[in-house]
């Protein structure tokens, strides 16, 4: 199964391309949008600040829709699933692909085991607006004062009650690899959850688009598990 | 909830895994490749590669090893020792890790910290800290392996090296360095309260509880070791199920 990997830019695709391959896909890297024209799978990296979406400028947006909308599989790691939504609190005005609905927003940082309210972001940009974001705000037992931003490290997969093929195999519990200061809202397209202060979708899945917040590249069995799933849907075999 | 990571650390000379005690007497453990499969069966979170000698013409065959091992596992792997400009940061890079861990060349050149972030995103970036008590009972930074003493405090550092696009911190006490004698837990609470990125305590690991204390009175968010890892049979999954008793989260795969 071939698989395309955009490569806009942003950071460092050698894990990536590794866990493809490991996964038996053939990894061949769409460096500009018309390298696209054929691909019936893609994969959108990213790290970093949304800023680094802008290289995801028209020409790939347009792409990616015609792709979609012919039926590819697609998947978004990290920076790139969270590109998938409708856009993100770290670069207010730059739009996302807007598959997902919703809008990325920071993590809260809860420094005495308490959440402290909401921080100035979120004041300034309240979620009220967009009924379909709906955050839990419940407090996990937490004996390790409080949450950092970033949120990095393994953190457990909480499966949501929707069917979901990108998360065959992978059980409620299982630790994924996470590294990211926003987080994309809980909504119907939400497969899978994750815990850090707040709930966020940590896994999406719509039809043939998908998006894990972490990184199966550097999760060891459990990401695996999700690249081999996605090149299985990708290539009809799901 | 996000669980405590235990990462093993690697000391490579020569393509072989050694371990110093006090940066000094080294003595050897075993071939990097291998030691990453054992410790990535055993369930270790992540895994630093450090270039010991970081010369230059031992540098070629670092990043043998750096491949060697980045070829298995699918864990996140640091990548240190001798790097010291965005040319070197590259080639580790390239050479599969995915981050890299800088120290005596963030003290020199501290924009070297936001380059590297500007490029490859602040979650690839590690800054080394190596700190000690001095005299006056501050905690100062060391360079060049522990043996210079800069003037700048450690926490004061971490905070800079925070701002300038540090993605962690990784936090070495040279005074128990090699000693087994336990992670210095008021350095690293000291740091850990003053960050917000994440900070993984080094240095004096020795037995279970070692660890238990870094990640409650330390306040640390990953703790790393090497030789009490090395020496010892299922030392990585004893000790997750001995923290798991102990109510700390830890990844069980």
């Amino acid at each position: 199964m071939r698989v395309s990997l955009v490569d806009y830019g942003a950071g460092n695709l050698a894990s990536v391309v590794k866990g493809l391959r490991a996964a038996g896909a053939v990894v061949s890297m769409a460096t500009i949008a018309t390298e696209l024209d054929t691909a019936s799978a893609l994969v959108i990296p990213g790290v970093g600040h949304f800023e680094a979406t802008r290289a995801l400028g028209d020409p790939w947006r347009a792409a990616l829709r015609s792709r979609i909308d012919a039926g590819a599989a697609v998947f978004g790691i990290c920076l790139g699933m969270q590109w998938l939504f409708d856009g993100s609190e770290e670069a207010p005005g730059l739009p996302g692909l807007g598959v997902f609905p919703g809008t990325c927003v920071r993590f809260r940082k809860k420094t005495s085991g308490v959440f402290s309210g909401p921080d100035e972001d979120l004041e300034q940009n309240p979620l009220k607006e967009r009924r379909r974001v709906s955050f839990s705000t419940k407090k996990t037992p937490d004996v390790f004062l409080g949450v950092k931003v970033p949120h990095v490290g393994w953190n457990t997969l909480d499966r949501t009650a929707a069917p979901s093929r990108i998360l065959d195999g992978i059980a409620t519990g299982a630790y994924a690899y996470f590294t990211h200061s926003y987080a994309a809202p809980v909504t119907e397209d939400a497969a899978a959850t994750s815990t850090h202060g707040m709930a966020f979708a940590s896994v999406v899945e719509r039809g043939r688009v998908f998006g894990a917040q972490w990184h199966p590249e550097k999760s060891g069995d459990t990401g695996l598990q999700l690249l081999r799933n996605f090149v299985a849907i990708a290539s009809g075999a799901r | 909830m996000l669980a405590k990571r235990l990462i093993a650390c690697l000391d490579v000379r020569n393509g072989q895994v050694v371990k110093g005690v006090n940066f000094e007497g080294l003595r050897n453990a075993g071939d990097p490749a291998e030691l990453a499969r054992r410790y990535n069966a055993e369930g270790i979170d992540e895994l630093v590669l450090l270039d010991v000698t970081a010369t230059l013409e031992a540098r070629g065959t670092f990043l043998d090893t750096v491949r060697a091992v980045a070829a298995e596992l699918f864990i996140p792997l640091t990548v240190g020792g001798g790097i010291n400009s965005l040319e070197s940061a590259k080639a580790v890079f390239d050479a599969g890790a995915d981050k890299v861990s800088i120290n005596s060349a963030a003290l020199r050149t501290p924009e070297l910290i936001s380059a590297l972030a500007q490029l490859y995103g602040s979650q690839a970036v590690v800054v080394a800290i190596d700190g000690a008590q001095t005299p006056g009972g501050r905690y100062r930074v060391f360079s060049r392996s522990g043996t210079t003493e800069e003037p700048l405090d450690a926490v004061a550092w971490a905070r800079e090296a925070e701002s300038r696009g540090a993605g962690e911190i990784l936090l070495t006490s040279i005074d128990r360095d090699g000693t087994r004698s336990g992670f210095d837990c008021d350095l690293t609470a000291a740091v850990s309260a003053a960050v917000d990125i994440p900070v993984i305590a080094s240095g004096g690991a020795g037995t279970f509880d070692h660890f238990a204390e870094a990640f409650t009175a330390g306040r640390a968010d990953a703790a790393l070791a090497a030789s009490v890892f090395h020496f010892s049979e299922h030392a990585v999954a004893d000790l997750k199920c001995f923290l798991d008793r102990r109510g700390i989260p830890v990844r069980r795969s």
